[in-house]
C-alpha cells in the first residue's frame, strides 16, 4: 500500500500505551492493536476499501474512492477513524490530525476493539480477515486470469445485487439433521397416528374430526418433504451457491462475496451499540480517567459536538448510543429497575427514585456483551429516555412536499425504530420453492411489513438472480397494498396479481 | 485502487458515451464547463439490490419541533445503519476532461482525425532521452549501460570471477540518460463563427448554434493545439464581438450576409495568413437574405477568396418560424447538390444538432 513509515511517533506511540492502561484498568479487554499513521490518500483508499489494504478488483472501490476524495477536498468530511475487526486490530489515524484528535480517536478505537473482541454477535467473524481479504484478492485475481477480467468483474456485479439476501442467524445455527423425515416412502405407507384405545371406545377417542385433522397433518409434511428447499431459505446466497447450474469459478465468487457480507454483518447490526460504546469510553477516557489538558479542552469539545451532533433533526448512531448507554447507567445506578420500579406510576417519586444500587458500570459492561442494536434498543429505550432526547416521527407530507414531524407518541416512535433496524434495515426475502410450477423456477417471498419494495431496483435484481439460476425467477411481495408476483423469464419482466 | 478506480472511470465513459445524444441535445453540460474538465450528471451508478421503496416512507429523528412542523432542509435521512446511507445521492457528478469528451464524442460519430495543412508555424517545445551522460539523478540511470561499464571496467582490471560472476558498478561506472529539447512544430487554427442576429433568429435558434458550436469546439480543440476563436455577429452590417456577446445579442432590421463574410475576409487577411492557419468558417442563419443581389455578392466573395483560404467553410442552417430558408437553397444551386468545398446543414431542432456535427466533421478537414 505504501512505502511510508506508517508507525506513531514515539510519543503517540507513549499516548497510545497509557491509554491501554487505562483502558485495562477500568475493564476494556482489547485485541493486540496495531496503529498505523496515514495521509488522507491513503485513509480514503482504505476507507473505499471497507477499511481493509487490500481487496478484489472492482469498480466500485474506485466510485468510492473518487467521492470521498472529492468530499475531502471540498472539505465536505473527513474520516476521523477506521478500526478494522481482526485480531490484532488495526486502527489507522490519519496523520494531519491534532494531537487532541490523536488522543481522542486512539481511545475511540480502544472501545470498538474491545467490542470487537467481546459483544456476542462479533463471536462468529473470522479475526485473521485481514489475511482472508487478501487471500480472497489473490483469489479473485486468478479466477481472472483464468476466464477474463469482464466476465468475472460482470459476476461480482449480479452477487453484490444479492449480498444483503443472507441468514443473520446463521452463523449461530447448528446444521439441521437430516434424518428428520428423511424415510418418505415408509413414512406414506404407515397408518395414521391414533391415541391408542379399546376398540369399542375408538370412535370416541378418534373421531372422524380428529383423524381428518391427523390426515391433513400428515399431507402436509408430506408435502413438505417433497418441497424444495424443505423450510423458506433465508440465505439466498448459499442456496444458490450450493444449488445453481453455474461453473465452478462463478461458486467460489459467489462464495468469496458470501463470506465477506458475513463478516460484515455485525457491524450493520451493532451500529447504534458500537459506536456508542466507543464514544461512551473516549469521552470517559478524555475527561475523566486520564483527563486533557486545559488547553486541549476546546478543541476536543469541539471535535466532540461534531461527532454527537444531531444534523437536520436526523438521528445520529454515536449521539444515540452514547446517550442510550449513559441512560442505563444511570438507571442502574439509581437501582431504577426491577419490578417495583416498573410498576410505579408516580412520576416524582420515579424521577427521584435512588437506592444507590451502583450497578450502572457492571450493567452496560453486560449490555457490550450481549445485545445488538435492536435487543439494545427494545430492552432499554423508554419513555422517559425518548422525551429527554426529544424523538419524533416524521412523514411525507405529499401536500406540501416536505417532511413534517408527525408524531411524538413513545410506542409508535419505538416501533418505527425497531421496524428500521429489523434485519439491518434490509427486506427479509426467503426463498420458499426452487421448483415452482414444478418448473424448476425460483419463487422468492418477501415478508411485507409495512414497507414497499423499490419497483425499478427489483426488476433489475431479479435479471441479476436468472444469471445464476438460469431459470425463470419470481418474488411475491406487496405493493401499494396489492399482493403481486413480479417475474423476470429471461427476457421480460411480467407482474401479476395475486 | 488505480486500476479499480480506471474501471470504474471506463464505466463513466460508457455511460457518458451511452447518454451522449442526451447531452448533445440539452444544454446542462455547458452551464458545467471548467477549464478543462466538464462535469457530467450521471444517474447514479449502483449495484441494485432488493431495497426499500423512496424515502417518502418517514422515518425517526430527534430534535425540537411541533407535530407538523417541517423536518430540516431537504431530506432528512433516517440514521441509522444502512437505510441512512444509501439515501441522499441519486446522481453521480463525474468530473471527464475535455479531451476525452471529444474522443467519446469522436468515437461515438465515427469522426475522422483531421488531415492539418501540415504547416509548420508556431513551434513547441518537446523533450526526448537521445543522450547519455556521466552525471545524472539516480532515477534517469541507464542500466544496461552501467552494467556494461562495470564489466569492461573489472574484465580489465582483472577481478572478473566467470565462475562468480558478481559485477559491483562504483561512481565511475554509471551512465545516466540525458535529455534534449526538440522543437516541435505545432499546427494552429482558427475558428470563425459568424451569425446571423437579425429579428427573426430568436432564443431558441441561438441556443442550438451555442450548443452545436460547443461541440464543434470540443472536438476541434483537440485536433489543434492553438485554437483560437474569433465571433461576428451580423444583421445589415457586422462586426467582431466575444463570445458572450455573440450568443447574448438580438438585434432588429435586415440582414446582408455578405456584411459578414467581407468582415471574416479582411480578418483573415489581416492576422491570419491562409499558409500559416488552418482557417475554419462557421456561418449560421435562418437564410433569410435582404436581396437577391447581396447573395450573389456573398457567392463571388465564397468563389474568389474564402473558399480557397479556409480548410472548410461550414452553413448551418437553423429553421425558425420566420426565416425562408432561402440562403441554403441558393448555395445548393451555385454550389450543387452535394457540394465539395463547402459543408452544408439544416439544423431543424436541438435533436438534429447531432446530425450537423457529424456533416460539418465527417469530412476529416
Amino acid at each position: 500500500m505504501s512505502n511510508f513509515n506508517t508507525d506513531l511517533t514515539p510519543e503517540l506511540a507513549d499516548i497510545a500505551a497509557n491509554l491501554l492502561e487505562e483502558s485495562n484498568k477500568v475493564g476494556l479487554d482489547c485485541f493486540p492493536t496495531v496503529f498505523e499513521m496515514v495521509d488522507y490518500k491513503q485513509m480514503n483508499e482504505i476507507a473505499a476499501y471497507g477499511g481493509f489494504p487490500t481487496r478484489y478488483p472492482h469498480w466500485r472501490w474506485g466510485m468510492d474512492y473518487e467521492r470521498l476524495s472529492k468530499s475531502y477536498e471540498y472539505g465536505l468530511s473527513l474520516i476521523y477513524e477506521m478500526v478494522i475487526n481482526n485480531n490484532p486490530c488495526y486502527a489507522y489515524l490519519l496523520r494531519a490530525n491534532s494531537m487532541v484528535h490523536q488522543k481522542t480517536v486512539i481511545a475511540h478505537v480502544y472501545g470498538h476493539c474491545d467490542f470487537f473482541k467481546n459483544n456476542f454477535w462479533f463471536s462468529k467473524t473470522n479475526r485473521k480477515m485481514l489475511n482472508q481479504m487478501a487471500n480472497h484478492a489473490t483469489h479473485i485475481r486468478d479466477i481472472i486470469n483464468e476466464v477474463g477480467h469482464t466476465e468475472v468483474e460482470d459476476f461480482i456485479d449480479v452477487c453484490l445485487s444479492i449480498d444483503n439476501l443472507i441468514d443473520i442467524s446463521s452463523p449461530f445455527k447448528t446444521q439441521p439433521s437430516i434424518t428428520d423425515v428423511d424415510d418418505s416412502e415408509s413414512y406414506k405407507r404407515a397408518p395414521l397416528p391414533k391415541i391408542h384405545s379399546k376398540k369399542y371406545m375408538d370412535s370416541y377417542i378418534n373421531p372422524d374430526d380428529f383423524m381428518r385433522f391427523q390426515q391433513k397433518k400428515k399431507d402436509e409434511k408430506i408435502a413438505q418433504t417433497q418441497n424444495f428447499p424443505p423450510e423458506p431459505e433465508r440465505d439466498v446466497l448459499k442456496f444458490l451457491m450450493e444449488n445453481s447450474p453455474i461453473p465452478g469459478w462463478q461458486r467460489r465468487v459467489l462464495q468469496i462475496i458470501r463470506d465477506e457480507a458475513y463478516y460484515f454483518a455485525p457491524q450493520g447490526q451493532t451500529k447504534i451499540l458500537n459506536e456508542g460504546w466507543a464514544t461512551y469510553w473516549h469521552s470517559k477516557m478524555m475527561t475523566e480517567i486520564a483527563p486533557l489538558h486545559a488547553s486541549e479542552i476546546v478543541d476536543y469539545c469541539e471535535a466532540y459536538s461534531g461527532i454527537v451532533a444531531s444534523s437536520n433533526g436526523s438521528l445520529n448512531p454515536y449521539k444515540m448510543g452514547l446517550e442510550l448507554l449513559r441512560h442505563v447507567e444511570k438507571r442502574w445506578n439509581r437501582g431504577q429497575f426491577g419490578l417495583e420500579y416498573i410498576d410505579c406510576d408516580d412520576p416524582v417519586k420515579r424521577a427521584n427514585w435512588n437506592t444507590e444500587a451502583g450497578l450502572g458500570r457492571e450493567k452496560i459492561f453486560e449490555v457490550r456483551k450481549f445485545h445488538n442494536d435492536i435487543t439494545f434498543l427494545d430492552e432499554f429505550l423508554d419513555e422517559d429516555f425518548c422525551h429527554q432526547s426529544k424523538m419524533f416521527l416524521y412523514d411525507f407530507d405529499k401536500r406540501t412536499n416536505k417532511y413534517v414531524i408527525s408524531s411524538r407518541n413513545f410506542k409508535e416512535i419505538k416501533a418505527k425504530l425497531l421496524q428500521q433496524l429489523t434485519n439491518f434495515g434490509q427486506p427479509i426475502i426467503k426463498i420458499v420453492d426452487a421448483n415452482f410450477k414444478n418448473r424448476n423456477e425460483l419463487l422468492l417471498q418477501h415478508s411485507h411489513d409495512g414497507m414497499d419494495l423499490e419497483n425499478e431496483t427489483t426488476m433489475e435484481t431479479l435479471k441479476n438472480i436468472h444469471k445464476i439460476w438460469q431459470r425463470p425467477v419470481h418474488i411475491e411481495t406487496t405493493f401499494e397494498e396489492e399482493n403481486r408476483r413480479v417475474s423476470f423469464d429471461g427476457s421480460s419482466h411480467q407482474v401479476e396479481k395475486i | 485502487m488505480e486500476s479499480d478506480l480506471n474501471r470504474f472511470r471506463k464505466i463513466v465513459r460508457g455511460k457518458v458515451k451511452g447518454e451522449l445524444r442526451k447531452f448533445i441535445s440539452n444544454g446542462d453540460l455547458i452551464g458545467r464547463q471548467g477549464k478543462k474538465t466538464v462535469t457530467i450528471p450521471l444517474p447514479r451508478i449502483d449495484i441494485p439490490r432488493f431495497q426499500f421503496g423512496s424515502s417518502q416512507q418517514g422515518g425517526t429523528g430527534q430534535g425540537e419541533g411541533e407535530v407538523g412542523d417541517q423536518v430540516g432542509e431537504g431530506q432528512p435521512q433516517p440514521g441509522e445503519g444502512e437505510a441512512g446511507e444509501q439515501e441522499g445521492q441519486h446522481t453521480l457528478e463525474v468530473d471527464v476532461s475535455l479531451e476525452e469528451l471529444a474522443e467519446i464524442l469522436g468515437e461515438e460519430l465515427q469522426l475522422p482525425n483531421i488531415e492539418n495543412k501540415g504547416k509548420k508555424n508556431v513551434e513547441d517545445k518537446d523533450h526526448k532521452y537521445t543522450g547519455i551522460l556521466k552525471q545524472g539523478p539516480e532515477s534517469l540511470r541507464h542500466f544496461k549501460r552501467t552494467y556494461k561499464e562495470a564489466l569492461k571496467r573489472s574484465i580489465s582490471s582483472g577481478t572478473y570471477d566467470p565462475s562468480n560472476p558478481i559485477i559491483i558498478p562504483i561512481k565511475e561506472d554509471k551512465r545516466y540518460r540525458s535529455h534534449k529539447e526538440l522543437d516541435r512544430p505545432v499546427a494552429n487554427a482558427v475558428i470563425i463563427y459568424m451569425m446571423d442576429v437579425s429579428g427573426s433568429m430568436g432564443d431558441e435558434q441561438k441556443e442550438i448554434v451555442r450548443l452545436t458550436s460547443f461541440w464543434l469546439d470540443t472536438w476541434l480543440t483537440t485536433q489543434y493545439k492553438g485554437l483560437e476563436r474569433k465571433y461576428i455577429i451580423h444583421d445589415a452590417t457586422a462586426r467582431e464581438v466575444d463570445q458572450d456577446t455573440f450568443y447574448k445579442t438580438k438585434e432588429s432590421g435586415g440582414t446582408l450576409i455578405s456584411s459578414a463574410y467581407k468582415l471574416a475576409l479582411k480578418m483573415i487577411e489581416d492576422n491570419y495568413n491562409p499558409n500559416e492557419w488552418n482557417i475554419y468558417l462557421f456561418h449560421f442563419s435562418d437564410g433569410d437574405n435582404w436581396s437577391g443581389n447581396d447573395t450573389a455578392e456573398c457567392m463571388k466573395l465564397l468563389d474568389s477568396s474564402l473558399l480557397a483560404e479556409a480548410n472548410m467553410f461550414a452553413y448551418g442552417q437553423v429553421e425558425s418560424r420566420y426565416g425562408s430558408g432561402q440562403f441554403l437553397r441558393d448555395l445548393q444551386k451555385h454550389f450543387g447538390e452535394n457540394p465539395t468545398k463547402i459543408t452544408l446543414a439544416q439544423i431543424k431542432d436541438r435533436d438534429a444538432i447531432i446530425e450537423a456535427i457529424k456533416t460539418f466533421l465527417g469530412k476529416g478537414k
